[in-house]
């Protein structure tokens, strides 16, 4: 049988297509379900073993980009959230997503830390690729070394913390912005596209099951969606697939 | 601070605060609540109460904020979650605070940067909150006895309701009324201006027109409507049998793949995006989706051609009552960003052209590509059917767009139009793709259509045009109280779609499970009737058969124009100046900024993108997406063709001009040429000028004849008229007449798409099409000095082979990468494919110092990358196509005359003046 993600959907998501294509890709049956299902109890987190909160502009970004999803979050799963993460349910927040889990605080879920996505250092929305450096375990980046390739399309997307040493030291910072050859960004645009600090593109919770990260790995998951198809030179390295990412969080269910 | 200093302002600071209002009854307990919740960053935020807020001495203090009724999706999720889980928010409305030092003119920093009159208030102080009245009362329906007024009165109430009707078509109405023997209410009024509006019947489209030619051919020529005569007798003549609907519905329909269709549409939004430009152009594209919706399809892609006055035009040399080319540019593309970006349809292609033609009519073409499953779309409402709503609630917002889009402007339209310029809301329209989509899925309507410009009385009007309907008004939903029957009839309310539904319950269940709003407003009759009830009045009572074909038909004339054939004088040049002045000039220099601030990739169906190359900053020709659901083995390929140049020195030669370019756009991207649809989206000037309309007959003609030599029928189109701006003294300001074409196409091999910029070193380079093109009307022009005579590129009858030649090189697999030849010719294009591989290009062609081969511009020709062991392949294919160079690992790009250098020039520079670094020379 294989595992259930669920993938709720705030009016104005608008990558929850994406992201269940994905992850049927990865071999899971992706459930989209609007949050009225949640809110009237028709949807039960319990029956599912993936929960994925997906990216696009809930609430149309209202006060805040992820705000009042990330407040449905806390209204419709509450407690029920932490229970499942801490009997090892898999979850992944992509951008919008992501927004929605740090202001759930799930995301780093570290009491002594605040965090929060503020706007690009460019003060607009942005859509480009970019290099994701995996720096640290997590079920979902679990053994991948090379970086992977995926765009970036966000306008509130830099990554700022109360205390940034500490989020590095307890080993939260999942994946960073960077270089093919797997280099660090280093701070500089647009190589890190928002200018969050310590090129940080993706947190992990002290389980590692919990990663929610700005870019879109699931637009990248087929050659087709390669931008630099055609351009790979014979041992050119890494292709930078990210369909990896959604089966090691399959995987880790199964 | 920026936009002040480029409006040539002083000031020394501008600090900018939310102001955030809320009515109800809060304690302030329940204030600090709210605000630390939903309202400030717990990270970075702070809020003070207004009145205790600082303004430092020797500073000013201005609010803005929208005015009242105007679309604010954040106010009203403030207002929603501020009402819940027992918080006590009744109303909730934001503004904005600046604090500025040092103003000179701070009347001009409010009108002109901060905040737009149109849809803003401002103040200096205090602003009251935009709360709508919620007491307001309706105003009556007023009834006009239009049977008894005299020809001066009648003229008097035409321009008083703003009609935009003429004489013989207000006649026409006066005599209804008398043979009804009734009085006219204002809601009868209003729709039949809105029905027989130019924008909602293409009345200049459908009109007869008597061609005067005096010293040509076509004197005393009869056009039986440009529409009949040219654009839908082309397709007629091609009948491509996949064409599965042409220019009847909401948007065009082809064949995609075997049980998928494409559907296709583009529209203008000129008008309001000229006073408003941030919700003109955002309101263009979510009206251009909603096409899409209105045929059933799911949309996959916008598309986006905007044409503004240069941004370097000096304040004084913009009207009064005209905004800034810059200011008009900033708002329109963070218009058609928000929308796409929050709708989550990627952007995938579009144009920005400068010219000074465009500075007091400003263009903005939206267009829109769907998908759906074949024969999913019902247009078959019966008697009986229940008339649902879905969507966007009626506001007063959108009053009379589509009589406001077909007439001229002036200093006042500001004053007087602003109730015609709406705020999109996408958050919405995206429930409506999900709702529609499931709804179409599990056949629940029988017939649908968008509402768009003229609201209800459009949409349900054309859904009963044949069936009649029976409307109760009450049951429309409202923003807020207080509008009049006839504004809830004629408002467009952007984000709405009516359906016919023989069941609506299962519907209503769908939207609800969306949090999409609808209502079931009336049936349709079945006895050719459109009766509108407002309680127990009726308000609208008019024979569906007068409403639709009862406007009397045009008659026009037009002068056909003068087609300038002279020969111009050799000359001499700096080619690599003159190349990097073409390359940072403003409409041919990147956009790369602009696009990155649109996601292009949402729906992970994307394949060539906008820019492209190893650092993805190279211009692509067209682009692609393989459609959401499809089998993912074919990708649909858009093509863009537009040039402000032509169309003043010959509109014929424009026409077949910008088809080709759109469609050797698509043919780089992979497209099949003897399989492309077209759309044709005019944006003309006043079609009573019989000058302007000569032009717009012979633009008309060349389309006609280009489509149907390259075998391309046009599927839908839409076109903008009286693009005239009436300047403070009297005199006509008409915009560069400006046709754009969309290619729609469809790749079968995604996979031997050719690379955007050159690949790899060693490789051949092929020219395909005639070395030299033409200079008339040509960018080389623009950046030497200004137009210099000759003609522009003349139709080529040779055209259509070299595309199919192109494309079977594709399709053999031998085309590594290619690039087509455009805006600044060969040199340009040879510089863009250098740079956008970062790979170096020699090019040597005997004549290429002339700049008729250097930089002349010229039909269906493209520069190819090529393996030098497919060279028999490609001569095969291509009998007339030369080896003209080679690809270099030198990191130049050289071009050659017979060995002796014409040009010689790093990538790096290329890179600068592209992405316009380089001061360019005089723009013309």
């Amino acid at each position: 049988m294989k595992p259930s993600v669920l993938i709720p959907v705030a009016p104005g998501t608008n990558r929850d297509g994406d992201l269940a294509a994905a992850f049927e890709l990865a071999g899971a049956t992706p459930h989209v379900v609007p949050l009225s299902e949640l809110r009237d109890g028709a949807t039960d987190l319990a029956d599912h073993q993936i929960l994925a909160v997906p990216g696009g502009f809930s609430y149309g970004d209202a006060l805040g980009a992820g705000r009042l999803f990330g407040l449905d979050l806390v209204n419709f799963f509450g407690e029920t959230l932490q229970g499942a993460v801490a009997a090892g349910m898999p979850v992944i927040g992509i951008c919008n997503g992501f927004q929605a889990l740090v202001r759930h605080g799930i995301l780093p879920g570290m009491l002594e830390v605040t965090a929060t996505l503020g706007h690009n250092d460019s003060g607009r929305f942005e859509c480009r690729w970019v290099n994701l450096v995996p720096t640290s375990a997590s079920v979902w980046t679990d053994g991948l070394s090379e970086p992977l390739r995926c765009p970036v399309a966000h306008g509130e997307g830099r990554f700022i913390t109360s205390d940034l040493g500490l989020v590095e030291r307890a080993d939260r910072v999942a994946l960073r912005y960077g270089h093919a050859d797997g280099s660090l960004a280093g701070e500089v645009y647009p190589t890190n596209p928002n200018g969050s600090e310590g090129d940080v593109a993706g947190v992990t919770d002290s389980t590692g099951r919990v990663l929610g990260l700005m870019p879109h790995p699931e637009d990248h998951v087929t050659e087709r969606q390669d931008p630099l198809r055609g351009r790979h030179g014979a041992g050119g390295g890494t292709l930078g697939r990210c369909l990896p990412l959604f089966e090691r969080g399959v995987a880790a269910v199964r | 601070m920026e936009q002040a200093r480029e409006a040539g302002l002083v000031v020394d600071e501008i600090d900018e605060y939310r102001v955030v209002h809320l009515a109800g009854d809060l304690d302030a307990n329940e204030v600090g609540q709210i605000v630390d919740r939903y309202v400030v960053d717990p990270v970075d935020g702070w809020w003070v109460h207004r009145d205790d807020h600082e303004v430092p001495e020797g500073s000013i203090l201005i609010e803005t904020g929208v005015r009242p009724g105007v679309t604010d999706r954040e106010a009203a999720e403030l207002a929603r979650v501020g009402s819940a889980d027992g918080l006590r928010v009744r109303a909730a409305a934001l503004g904005r605070r600046w604090i500025v030092r040092g103003a000179e003119d701070p009347t001009a920093l409010a009108e002109r940067v901060l905040h737009n009159d149109v849809v803003e208030r401002h103040a200096f102080g205090p602003l009251p909150a935009a709360f709508t009245d919620p007491d307001a009362t309706a105003p009556e329906t007023i009834t006009i006895d239009i049977g008894g007024l005299d020809d001066d009165a009648l003229a008097d109430l035409g321009r008083q309701r703003r009609l935009g009707l003429d004489e013989l078509e207000l006649s026409t109405i006066r005599s209804h009324f008398a043979f009804l023997g009734r009085e006219a209410t204002d809601a009868e009024l209003e729709m039949l201006a809105q029905t027989w509006s130019e924008h909602c019947q293409h009345t200049t489209f459908r009109a007869e027109i008597t061609i005067d030619d005096p010293s040509g051919e076509r004197d005393g020529e009869v056009v039986d409507g440009l529409l009949k005569q040219f654009l839908r007798a082309a397709t007629d003549t091609i009948a491509a049998p996949w064409v599965t609907s042409a220019f009847v519905d909401n948007a065009g329909l082809i064949e995609f793949e075997p049980g998928w269709d494409l559907a296709i549409k583009a529209e203008t939004h000129n008008h309001p995006s000229a006073l408003e430009p941030f919700g003109g152009a955002n309101t263009g594209v979510g009206g251009v989706v909603r096409d899409i919706l209105g045929v059933s399809a799911r949309p996959i892609a916008v598309t986006d051609i905007l044409c503004f006055g240069p941004t370097d035009t000096p304040a004084d040399e913009v009207p009064d009552g005209v905004l800034h080319p810059r200011r008009i540019r900033a708002g329109v593309i963070d218009g058609v960003g928000d929308y796409g970006n929050k709708i989550g349809v990627p952007n995938i292609a579009g144009a920005i052209v400068h010219d000074p033609g465009y500075i007091t009519t400003p263009l903005v073409f939206a267009g829109c590509l769907g998908v759906l499953p074949s024969g999913s779309h019902p247009t078959d409402a019966a008697p009986g059917d229940a008339i649902v709503v879905l969507g966007g609630a009626v506001g007063r917002d959108g009053v009379g767009g589509a009589t406001f889009s077909s007439q001229t402007m002036g200093v006042e339209t500001a004053l007087v139009a602003g109730s015609s310029v709406q705020i999109g809301d996408p958050i919405v329209e995206k429930g409506l793709i999900d709702v529609v989509v499931a709804a179409r899925d599990a056949g629940l309507y029988s017939a649908i259509t968008d509402c768009g410009a003229g609201g209800l009385s459009s949409s349900v009007g054309e859904m009963g045009a044949e069936l009649g309907c029976d409307v109760q008004l009450d049951d429309v939903p409202r923003k807020y109280p207080g509008l009049a029957p006839w504004e809830v009839w004629l408002s467009e309310a952007q984000e709405r779609m009516v359906l016919a539904c023989p069941d609506p319950a299962p519907v209503l269940a769908l939207a609800e499970r969306w949090a999409v709003d609808a209502a079931v407003i009336g049936t349709f009759s079945g006895d050719g009737r459109i009766v509108v009830r407002d309680g127990d009045e009726t308000l609208i009572d008019l024979d569906a058969g007068f409403l639709h074909d009862g406007a009397p038909r045009r008659r026009l004339h037009a002068t056909r124009p003068d087609r300038r054939r002279d020969p111009r004088e050799p000359e001499t040049f700096d080619a690599k100046t003159v190349l990097l002045d073409l390359l940072s000039h403003p409409s041919l220099r990147s956009n790369e900024d602009v696009v990155r601030t649109f996601d292009h990739e949402v729906l992970g169906g994307t394949v060539v993108r906008p820019y492209g190359g190893p650092e993805a900053d190279g211009p692509a020709d067209g682009t692609s997406v393989v459609p959401v659901g499809t089998s993912g083995e074919r990708a649909a390929v858009i093509g863009i063709g537009v040039n402000a140049r032509y169309g003043p020195i010959d509109p014929e030669a424009m026409a077949w001009a910008v088809i080709d370019e759109a469609i050797r756009n698509a043919v780089v991207a992979g497209a099949d040429p003897d399989r492309i649809a077209l759309l044709d989206n005019f944006s003309w000037g006043d079609p009573t000028d019989a000058a302007t309309l000569g032009g717009l007959v012979e633009a008309c003609r060349g389309c006609h004849d280009a489509a149907v030599h390259h075998g391309a029928p046009f599927v839908s189109g839409k076109d903008s008229l009286f693009n005239v701006y009436v300047m403070p003294d009297g005199t006509p300001d008409p915009v560069v007449p400006t046709l754009v074409i969309t290619a729609l196409g469809i790749n079968s091999r995604p996979d031997r798409t050719p690379a955007t910029g050159a690949v790899a070193s060693g490789h051949d380079i092929w020219l395909v099409g005639p070395a030299a093109g033409a200079l008339g009307g040509s960018h080389f022009d623009a950046v030497t000095g200004g137009d210099r005579g000759g003609a522009v590129p003349a139709p080529d009858r040779d055209a259509r082979r070299r595309h199919r030649g192109v494309a079977d090189a594709i399709a053999a697999g031998v085309v590594v990468s290619a690039h087509d030849l455009a805006e600044g010719g060969l040199a340009v294009a040879a510089a863009e494919w250098a740079h956008a591989g970062r790979i170096g290009v020699a090019i040597d062609i005997p004549g290429l110092r002339h700049p008729e081969i250097a930089f002349g511009e010229g039909p269906g020709r493209y520069l190819l990358e090529v393996r030098p062991d497919d060279a028999a392949v490609v001569g095969g294919l291509l009998p007339d196509a030369v080896r003209v160079g080679v690809t270099e690992p030198n990191g130049m790009l050289r071009l050659t005359d017979d060995g002796d250098p014409v040009v010689s020039v790093e990538l790096d520079e290329i890179r600068l003046a592209y992405a316009g670094h380089v001061t360019a020379g005089a723009i013309a």
